[in-house]
């Protein structure tokens, strides 16, 4: 009897594949169901925005910057909006800040929504993603309220944001922070503490501590492997030093500290906390002015300065190099997306082609994010 | 510790092979010259009063007499930061890789390799990773002028304002 013979395929996966979140492609070498590598290509949504913001000044970049990571714009804003400060040295009203905050804040709410959404949506289950949809569509339209869009929102301004709380808007976003505290009570009871989705996740592509950090993987991502550090409390910004709230970290309740699970448990958990800052910036808001006064033609003096963010996707650097001119000299922004996206190949190894997409879902890597 | 501190370590233990420090802020940086760059960074990484554990953001920067590629290292279990520089010539710019100390130096020397020409040596995978692979020149160098076509494709759109504009005459 002649032997079967078996070969190393060779295969190709997207840019359009649907739970690639965003145009992404992977060339995968696999044993059957086993992958030896998946080896990511990057680049289709590459457009260049830090070339743009060596053309369009500071003020004209700011729309720009909601296009770096567009599921949650508030914190692009915010990091360009701050390093421009650090560099001239403007102080924002206190006011301001805590817009900065309560926008920035639902803003995660609104992307971590999204992402446990979509990590159903990626095993297969539609419910829960159209559940997390329906909560995000109310932070939308909060948001919509406050700053006139939904998505690229151009809310932050060098100095402050663009406008104030609108009328009645502090009230209504405290009911719907009643309204959600519950929900996520109920999204845990339907998909998070399923059975199938704790055995889909659980001990999937375990990150040790070391490797998190040595690979620069940041917010959720590293907190899951048990690094107890966020930006808000660490490097303290804005108004946070103000604020009383826990950061989790990862347990590895379910499996192995670091896993998939535990990726995916840091979402539901962070928007918990979040929800208890919202609660206190709203309450705690000032009077005042939201705005500082900077000139039109913004020129901050020569020099340079990294800022760093927590966004939803973690820490986020901006780093800016002025020469005194109306146009800065270079900017940079290392997103959480890009060094998340640097370690799938090494964890791709020995995984099942399946566990890939729950891999990219667990590490809410956006593609725009990426390629910038 | 301070960022200060930290050259001033570097600065004793490396006498000459810091060209500059800059501690005017708010971006505090050390320029060190590129031979003894591996030799530092290992030295940062390993010594356990610096402990500098995380690469956690490296770019470039063309300056117009040089390319300058800028290293920022920080401490998770020391929490503190500095800021490294190393300046290269525009014709011919090549650095040893860092990717044997810091792994997150894979990606982002790949990108500064794409958009801006700086060849890393001994680098495991040194491909162009955001543009396509046969694009003409270094995109965020100041002197590179965009090209009017990608494989027949414009590369510039007319606006469609002024096309309004012009159906109205």
């Amino acid at each position: 009897m002649s032997t079967l013979r078996t070969e190393e395929m060779t295969l190709n996966m997207g840019p359009q594949h649907p739970s690639t979140h965003g145009v992404l492609r992977f060339v995968i070498r696999a044993d059957g169901e086993v992958m030896r590598e998946a080896i990511p290509d990057v680049g289709y949504l590459h457009r260049s925005i830090e070339k743009i913001a060596e053309k369009v000044g500071y003020h004209g970049f700011m729309p720009y910057t909601d296009r770096v990571d567009y599921v949650c714009a508030m914190f692009t804003n915010q990091g360009w909006g701050m390093a421009c400060e650090r560099l001239a040295n403007i102080e924002v009203p206190r006011r301001g800040e805590y817009c900065r905050v309560i926008a920035a804040e639902f803003n995660r709410l609104a992307s971590h929504l999204l992402t446990v959404g979509l990590m159903g949506m990626d095993i297969g289950a539609m419910t829960p993603f159209l559940h997390a949809l329906r909560e995000r569509e109310m932070i939308n339209d909060l948001i919509e309220e406050l700053c006139g869009a939904r998505l690229t929102f151009n809310y932050m301004r060098i100095g402050g944001v663009a406008w104030d709380l609108p009328p009645g808007w502090r009230e209504k976003a405290l009911a719907y922070l009643d309204h959600l505290d519950p929900i996520i009570t109920e999204f845990n009871a339907l998909f998070s503490y399923n059975k199938i989705c704790v055995q889909r996740l659980a001990n999937v592509a375990p990150v040790s501590a070391e490797e998190a950090i040595n690979y620069n993987l940041v917010g959720p991502n590293l907190r899951a492997s048990g690094v107890k550090w966020d930006v808000r409390r660490d490097i303290p910004y804005s108004a946070y030093p103000e604020f009383d709230f826990n950061i989790p970290i990862g347990t590895g309740e379910w499996g192995t500290v670091g896993d998939a699970m535990d990726r995916y448990m840091m979402r539901i958990r962070e928007m918990t906390e979040s929800s208890k800052i919202l609660r206190q910036a709203l309450t705690q808001i000032p009077e005042g002015p939201v705005l500082a006064k900077v000139v039109r033609n913004f020129k901050p003096p020569a020099g340079e300065c990294q800022v760093r963010v927590e966004s939803a996707r973690g820490d986020q650097g901006w780093y800016v190099v002025s020469d005194g001119t109306a146009n800065p000299w270079r900017v940079h922004v290392r997103t959480g997306s890009f060094a998340a996206m640097g370690i799938i190949q090494k964890l791709s190894r020995g995984l099942m082609i399946a566990d890939l997409v729950v891999l990219i879902a667990s590490l809410d890597v956006i593609a725009p994010e990426i390629d910038r | 510790m301070e960022p200060s501190a930290i050259f001033d370590l570097i600065g004793g233990r490396f006498g000459d092979k810091v060209a500059e420090v800059s501690l005017k802020p708010p971006g505090l940086f050390a320029v060190i010259k590129s031979e003894a760059l591996l030799d530092i960074c290992r030295y940062l990484r390993e010594d356990p009063e610096l402990a500098m554990d995380c690469l956690s953001n490296q770019t470039g920067v063309d300056r117009k007499d040089c390319i300058e590629v800028v290293y920022h290292l920080f401490s998770y279990r020391l929490r503190h930061e500095a800021v490294l520089k190393v300046r290269l010539s525009r014709e011919n710019p090549v650095l040893p890789t860092v990717e044997g100390i810091w792994k997150s130096a894979n990606w982002m020397e790949r990108e500064i390799f794409d958009l801006l020409g700086v060849t890393f040596d001994g680098h495991s995978d040194m491909r162009r990773i955001l543009m396509p692979e046969d694009w003409p020149g270094f995109p965020l160098r100041k002197d590179f002028v965009e090209p009017a076509e990608y494989h027949g494709i414009s590369t510039v759109r007319e606006s469609p304002i002024l096309r309004l504009d012009e159906k109205k005459k």
